[in-house]
């Protein structure tokens, strides 16, 4: 099947229609002329940002916020080289964009050309594959790969760089029935035997814990992790990228582990004696030191990706599978009651009983004050207005940990954070990407007074698109994270930390044309959210936040996780 | 210790990149490399040598089959094969030592490949650490240059090769039901 004559710029808009993509991001440049010229008349709505790397940020927002594919645009050399951030941005967490770049013609790729760059060797390392198209005919067949791949498996970036003369050249788009790739396994069902092992295991466990990560998100297996908790009847916990993949509310739930993890969550890890990992990969920041974590724990280790499994920690029981069709066999094997074992039930009892004391000794809770707008106040004032529903793309430091910590999510794709890579710049744009995919939410940027700093071009594209974000500014006048080092492990000498400079928000969205405030008294903060929150466009609020505060607990590098400072150190007395 | 990994890659832009990179970016030492085309010219077999901890190895090659373009990645290190490697030298040396000079080069197998009033190019194949040693013994005749193939090895097991059927594209045209 062919259709008739076009452009390979016509056919790569064919293939993307195909695909279903709705709504790319991007900027255009010298080599991508031809194709922006296909797009001029072409339903697929094309966003325009300020700087490419927001476009590949953008396009993870979207894919965060839906699970669809998301696609960013960007030309040659320094078009290309701008989106490497966000590409690795979406490596370390997982998330299916396919990223279009223009390349110098072919007949010039190796010259030094004007804006050329050789973006499919640095992109190798940036994506899960990449392409260089060479001729017009491979086009159609990269690019359903590019999808294919970017979604499948352990989701991820794919790149497909395409020369401006395959943009011009004249072919018929040839229909794609099937995607050969031989070397590429995608595992699905798990090990029918490890599950029953792994059943045996949960079945004997007194003190089991649910650890789960990015991988239910992915895998949109919160139900069958909902229904897996409760079969169990164990706590659980849930990643910084698994926020949301168990309701925040749910009485199994207790919270985040890790380097700013709960109190409960860090000792449920160290005390638990079965571990059922689902979706994550034992990262350093959850861990802490590895020698030292959850000691006493059997792993069950269920993961899509082979790779992961015994990366960091040897599991007992591994299981390489898709966690929501694992998810579904455990569930089914859990359902048949065994009969009641009465020294088993009185040690799970306990466990719950020993989970319920740690929660209430170190609870997270908003810290407030009547003289200065306490940064967990913040967080609990947006959680207030969220009620669990709204969509938080979150920025990267301080006040990405104390969101996490204080704001509630009742489903997955609600909570959007650069986990792993951990960029800068992330929460705006993210935020943006987000609102185009599900335009009917609440959508709210938490970003610091750095990272807003990094994302100010994109108040345009907010402004532009008439799009409601609110956009809430942590403002404490520091890289508040480095800052918080600086002071506990440099003798708090703080260098490069400080942010003296901060534009007046009023004037600055005012100069965009929409509304912006400062509020720094406590007693204005829940007011002044739901203003912002009540105006039908885009807001941007600048809370100045105390300066000095750090956050707790906080497990030191290469600590074990449940050695946690809890909070600053104490003035001695006398 | 050095970990001897057979791969069997798609002739594709790019592959080798992909797979250098990977041991680069992971931080495993690429020891030798060698790479050519297999009876299927569309699929190449290299054969790495790296220096890898030995409670890395399995990672390693895991990292590889994740490797889109990669159709096999096959840990030798502790399974039977034949590791062999190519050794060309050119020892340069007084003419009273030239029948002794050949004589070693008999012992190990060797052929001469060139001959000059200065010496011999010597070619020779074999383990690798054969090699080591007739590098030592030809060292102590002369001044010598060596050229080595690095290692290339096959497993002596068969092992089956499991490459992935078609998949079907959104627009739901049936997959073939090819599996190779």
């Amino acid at each position: 099947m062919s259709t008739s004559l076009m452009s390979g710029a016509r056919m790569l808009l064919e293939c993307l229609s195909r695909e279903g993509v709705d709504c790319m991001f991007g900027y255009p440049g010298g080599v991508t002329l031809p194709f922006y010229d296909a797009l001029y008349d072409h339903h697929i709505r094309h966003v325009l940002v300020r700087h490419e790397e927001n476009a590949a940020f953008a396009a993870e927002g979207y894919a965060r916020s839906t699970g669809k594919v998301g696609v960013c645009c960007a030309t040659s050399g320094p078009g290309a080289t701008n989106l490497t951030t966000g590409l690795v941005d979406a490596m370390m967490d997982s998330i299916p964009i396919v990223a279009l770049t223009g390349q110098v013609s072919t007949k010039l790729i190796g010259s030094d050309a004007f804006q050329e760059a050789d973006t499919f060797g640095i992109t190798r390392s940036c994506t899960k594959h990449n392409y260089l198209v060479k001729h017009l005919e491979e086009l159609p067949a990269i690019i359903h790969e590019a999808f294919y791949v970017a979604a499948s498996g352990r989701p991820g970036p794919v790149l497909v760089d395409i020369p401006k003369d395959v943009f011009q050249a004249q072919g018929h788009y040839q229909h794609v029935s099937s995607i050969h790739l031989p070397g590429y396994k995608v595992f699905t069902e798990g090990h029918t035997g490890q599950v029953r092992r792994a059943v045996q295991l949960i079945k004997k466990s007194e003190r089991p814990l649910v650890y789960a990560g990015g991988g239910i998100v992915a895998a949109n297996a919160a139900s069958e992790l909902r229904q897996f908790v409760e079969l169990i009847g164990a706590p659980a916990v849930t990643t910084l990228m698994g926020l949301g993949s168990l309701p925040s509310h749910h009485p199994n739930f207790i919270s985040m582990p890790g380097m700013h993890g709960s109190y409960a969550a860090n000792m449920a890890m160290s005390g638990a004696d079965l571990l059922i990992a689902l979706g994550v990969r034992f990262d350093d920041r959850v861990t802490g030191r590895l020698a030292a974590f959850a000691p006493h724990a059997k792993v069950i280790h269920v993961d899509i990706d082979p790779a992961e499994i015994g990366k960091n920690r040897a599991p007992d029981v591994p299981i390489v599978g898709d966690v929501k069709h694992v998810l579904g066999k455990l569930n089914e094997q859990l359902t048949d009651k065994a009969p009641a074992d009465e020294s088993l039930e009185a040690a799970r009892r306990a466990w719950w009983h020993q989970i319920r004391t740690w929660k209430e000794e170190h609870p997270l809770q908003p810290v407030t004050s009547d003289t200065e707008i306490k940064p967990q106040h913040l967080m609990a004032e947006i959680d207030r207005l969220s009620n669990g529903q709204a969509i938080v793309a979150s920025d990267v430091g301080q006040h990405q940990m104390w969101a996490a910590q204080l704001i509630r999510f009742n489903e997955p794709r609600l909570w959007l954070n650069s986990g792993g890579l951990g960029s800068m710049g992330f929460g705006l744009p993210a935020a943006l990407g987000a609102q185009f995919a599900r335009p009917d939410k609440l959508v709210f940027a938490i970003c610091g007074d750095g990272g807003f700093q990094m994302s100010i071009p994109e108040l345009a594209t907010i402004a532009s698109y008439g799009l409601p974000v609110k956009i809430i500014v942590m403002n404490n006048g520091y890289l508040g994270m480095v800052r918080q080092w600086q002071e506990l492990f440099y003798n708090n000498r703080l260098s490069a930390v400080t942010l003296d400079c901060f534009p007046d928000v009023e004037k600055l969205a005012g100069a965009y044309g929409f509304k912006g405030r400062t509020v720094d008294k406590p007693w204005e903060l829940a007011s002044a959210l739901e203003a912002a929150v009540k105006e039908p466009g885009p807001y941007l609020l600048n809370v100045k936040v105390s300066p000095l505060e750090c956050v707790y607990p906080m497990v030191p590098a290469g600590g074990a996780i449940n050695e946690m400072v809890l909070g600053p150190p104490q003035p001695v007395a006398g | 210790m050095l970990q001897v990994i057979s791969l069997l890659l798609e002739n594709k832009a790019g592959a080798l990149m992909r797979v250098t990179g990977l041991l680069s970016q992971r931080g495993y030492n690429i020891e030798s490399l060698t790479v050519a085309r297999t009876l299927d010219p569309e699929v190449s077999r290299m054969t790495i040598a790296v220096e890898v901890d030995s409670t890395l190895r399995q990672q390693v090659i895991k990292q590889m089959n994740k490797l889109i373009n990669v159709l096999q990645a096959t840990d030798l290190s502790e399974s039977p094969s034949v590791f062999r490697e190519l050794l060309l030298v050119r020892v340069r040396m007084p003419q009273e030592t030239r029948a002794a000079v050949l004589k070693e080069a008999e012992i190990f197998g060797g052929r001469v490949v060139d001959s000059s009033t200065e010496g011999f190019a010597i070619e020779v194949t074999g383990a690798p650490e054969k090699l080591n040693e007739f590098v030592d013994v030809m060292r102590s005749y002369g001044e010598i240059d060596v050229t080595r193939s690095g290692v290339v090895a096959i497993g002596l097991e068969p092992k089956k090769l499991k490459l992935q059927a078609p998949v079907p594209t959104k627009a739901g045209a049936k997959a073939e039901e090819t599996i190779h």
